[in-house]
């Protein structure tokens, strides 16, 4: 397993046979959704399904999360108290709007943790932003509790919210992806760019994911398994790109061996920011199965 | 892998399986002797070859206890058997050997000739539907046998499978008896599998519904092998002879199998400039041409040739120049069969030439590469292609085992479940194709390499892709589906499945 968040794909919960292919697709994060892909009748089977399904065969391969009911829902409480025995890696909480949605959680996951004798704080949580007044408070959402490491925008129910018109290239959602992605980086967590639903457009999907890169997001959910390869395609480093990574890291390390004030590459100057930046692109490289020894 | 010896001295009672062997190997068995005799014939200058069925049935002298042959280039469209063993029962002839080079789910329709007696035993590649269950409650009068492509025309050459008369449906005849099958209203494209019929029957029959008084242009079957030809309306349904479009696999799971498959053959010393490979023509396979395609272009690769079954998506790569030549016993679609009958580099060959083991070397041997499917598979890498997972007849081995005989690099893409059972088992149910030919098996949960190709396992590793051991992908499925309970079968064989060199590999069980 990699360390890193390119892909989370989502597999409905309530689908025997698509919970057994989730770890077949290389996501580096799978999710089992307990909420929009599950009707209000099946809330019960889909948890204890999803529960019967960890205990019996959680993939090795992959980060396992799962996405709950909001905390406005009957179900949110149960599918917490069930979930977090099975120690997923994360919790996703949908309609996450205030700092207080965070710090419940976090209040609900520590005394389930404390009930199944887990490490505490082993449980993360991602936030789902999907309205207006969550967008508005991401940052205050992100640092809402320690155990939040990503952050993620849900266009579908802002858009809502918004009463904003659809557009094809998303150009309506911009201004939100770039505050969460902002409010990501301040806080130190991760942002998650938005499901790209038309899973049919394979181009509009890669140009929107290589758009979301440039506004600096890590990772991107999916919907669909056909999706996975295009997002690591596009967050996977270039030969050329692993090739300067590995020497300006090896510039940094020559440098600080002799106690050098100034790194310089090739005559140009190199500053923390681009050595940082390096080290990310080997990260990725590595987690992309390429070879950087 | 030996087959049980006991069951041999069973299969040797049966009239015409005497001299029958266990499978020893894939190369272990030798020919010797000669071919077998072909009748010698004489027709003189301006001898009329055009008669009624009926009239030619009686002229070739058809009688009980006589093996009547078929193609089944028409595949599920054919119409051609009915027609002419409907002819055979009115003149109340019976008792007789239908070799057929496969049976497709169409001639379900045959039954009732079954059940008269009008046809009592089976020689063929494949059957299913309810031909498959007829011979699965034993009812012919011996078991059926069930042979590979190259096994067929081994079988025919050697005299082992003597035809009285061949039927050969033919989209496009002349008056000569020179037949294609890449004109007419019925064109099905390679006669491959008519050929060695062709070529050795006591008495060749060409029943056509392209009939033409001009000599041919091109000539699959030439005239100095056809006796009697005879017109009707239609051979066959265009429906059911061709598929439409290409098809790409969109199963997410199916194309994850694909791209390791390519993969894996990326990364082994066969995938270089000049390679020759063969890949089928289903979803899957074709989804699996299409990341090779990516990844010739990508390093600037060209194939020196292709072998085996066309499709559109074959002839879409020999016209872009990555597959210079193709040799071809079998055509899939309308763009296959027309590319056939005018591109100089798409060939059409006999399954003699295909995949005949007993012979200077078929094209099969030419092979890098190979791509093929499996019903099941075991840990030993034995696969099973006829057989479902209840041990029904299902599918046949066709180029199967020729293909994975003779490529150096023999890839099997298989689902490692279906619905809720594992492909992957400690016993296939029947084993077509065995394990000592076939190198590495592609799933959706991982890579296995047959133990015996180290030199693949070295090349793999360390590319990122999920190798596993065939036990650990085995205890995977288990997993999964909870193991499954070796299938109980009746003692009581109703078919005879035959390695390509002639010897017996496995049996077909009454059900």
């Amino acid at each position: 397993m990699n360390s890193l968040y390119r892909t989370l794909l989502f597999v409905p919960g309530n689908n025997p046979g698509q919970l057994v292919k989730a770890e077949i697709y290389g996501a580096d994060s799978v999710i089992f959704d307990l909420e929009d892909a599950v009707s209000v009748h099946e809330k019960d089977a889909a948890r204890d399904l999803v529960r019967h399904y960890l205990l019996a065969m959680r993939p090795d391969n992959c980060r396992v999360g799962i996405r709950i009911n909001a905390q406005d829902t009957p179900y949110y409480e149960k599918d917490v108290r069930a979930m977090v025995p099975l120690k997923p890696d994360f919790l996703r909480l949908p309609k996450s709007e205030t700092a207080e949605n965070m710090q419940k959680l976090d209040a609900l996951i520590t005394e389930c943790e404390k009930k199944a004798g887990i490490e505490a704080g082993s449980v993360k949580i991602i936030a789902t932003i999907e309205t207006a007044l969550g967008v508005y408070n991401a940052f205050q959402i992100a640092k809402g509790s320690p155990r939040v490491i990503a952050i993620g925008l849900g266009a579908e129910d802002f858009r809502t919210d918004m009463k904003m018109t659809r557009s094809d290239d998303g150009q309506e959602i911009l201004f939100a992806r770039n505050l969460i992605s902002l409010s990501a980086h301040a806080a130190g967590v991760m942002p998650l760019d938005y499901v790209y639903s038309n899973f049919a457009n394979m181009e509009g999907f890669t140009a929107d994911v290589k758009f979301g890169k440039m506004l600096g997001f890590t990772g991107k959910s999916v919907i669909h398994p056909s999706q996975v390869p295009l997002v690591h395609e596009v967050y996977n480093p270039t030969d050329k790109e692993i090739e300067h990574a590995k020497r300006v890291v090896a510039a940094y390390n020559e440098a600080m061996a002799r106690n050098a004030g100034v790194v310089a590459l090739d005559g140009k100057m190199i500053d923390m920011p681009i050595v940082t930046r390096a080290k990310n692109t080997l990260e990725y490289a590595k987690a992309s199965g390429k070879e950087i020894e | 892998m030996m087959f049980d010896h006991a069951l041999m001295s069973e299969i040797n009672k049966f009239p015409g399986y005497e001299n029958k062997k266990a499978f020893a190997g894939a190369f272990a068995t030798l020919p010797d002797g000669m071919m077998a005799p072909r009748s010698l014939k004489c027709v003189k200058p301006g001898t009329n070859k055009k008669f009624s069925l009926d009239y030619i049935l009686d002229a070739v002298g058809l009688k009980d206890g006589m093996t009547i042959s078929f193609h089944h280039c028409l595949r599920n469209g054919d119409a051609v058997m009915r027609y002419v063993i409907d002819a055979i029962a009115k003149k109340g002839i019976r008792d007789l050997t239908l070799a057929v080079s496969s049976l497709s789910a169409v001639q379900d329709c045959l039954l009732p000739y079954f059940e008269q007696g009008v046809i009592t035993a089976i020689d063929t590649s494949g059957n299913r539907g309810k031909l498959g269950a007829y011979v699965q409650k034993g009812k012919l009068k011996k078991p059926a046998i069930y042979r590979t492509h190259g096994g067929r025309a081994r079988a025919i050459e050697t005299g082992e499978l003597h035809i009285d008369v061949a039927f050969i449906a033919a989209p496009c005849c002349d008056k000569f008896g020179n037949i294609n099958g890449v004109q007419g209203k019925s064109a099905c494209g390679s006669l491959g599998y008519a050929m060695p019929d062709a070529e050795y029957a006591d008495h060749v029959v060409a029943i056509t519904d392209g009939y033409t008084e001009k000599p041919l242009d091109y000539v699959s079957i030439p005239q100095t092998q056809v006796d009697y030809i005879t017109e009707i309306d239609s051979i066959g349904d265009p429906k059911g002879i061709t598929t439409g479009s290409i098809r790409v696999s969109k199963s997410p799971a199916e194309l994850i199998i694909s791209k390791y498959a390519a993969d894996v053959i990326g990364f082994t010393e066969y995938f270089r400039d000049g390679m020759v490979f063969q890949f089928g023509s289903g979803g899957m396979a074709i989804a699996t041409a299409g990341y090779i395609r990516e990844k010739m272009l990508a390093r600037g690769i060209v194939a020196d040739a292709g072998v085996g079954g066309v499709s559109g998506f074959h002839v879409q790569m020999l016209n872009e120049g990555l597959i210079k030549t193709f040799y071809d016993p079998q055509d899939f679609d309308l763009t296959a069969i027309s590319s056939l009958g005018t591109n100089p580099k798409h060939h059409e060959i006999s399954a003699s030439a295909y995949a005949n083991p007993f012979s200077a070397s078929p094209y099969v041997n030419m092979l890098d590469v190979t791509v093929l499917s499996a019903t099941e598979i075991d840990t030993d890498f034995n696969v099973n292609v006829l057989t479902d997972s209840y041990g029904k007849l299902l599918g046949a081995p066709g180029g199967h085992p020729d293909s994975a005989a003779g490529a150096k690099l023999t890839v099997i893409t298989m689902p490692l479940l279906r619905n809720r059972l594992p492909m992957l088992l400690d016993h296939v149910s029947t084993i077509v194709t065995p394990g000592e030919t076939v190198d590495v098996l592609v799933t959706e949960y991982g890579i296995a390499v047959n133990p015996r190709r180290q030199d693949i396992s070295d090349a793999l590793k360390g590319k990122g892709l999920p190798l596993k051991s065939i036990e650990e992908l085995k205890a995977k499925a288990d997993a999964l589906t909870g193991k499954v309970a070796p299938l109980e079968l009746s003692d009581e064989i109703c078919g005879i499945v035959e390695y390509r060199d002639g010897t017996i590999i496995d049996i077909i069980h009454k059900i």
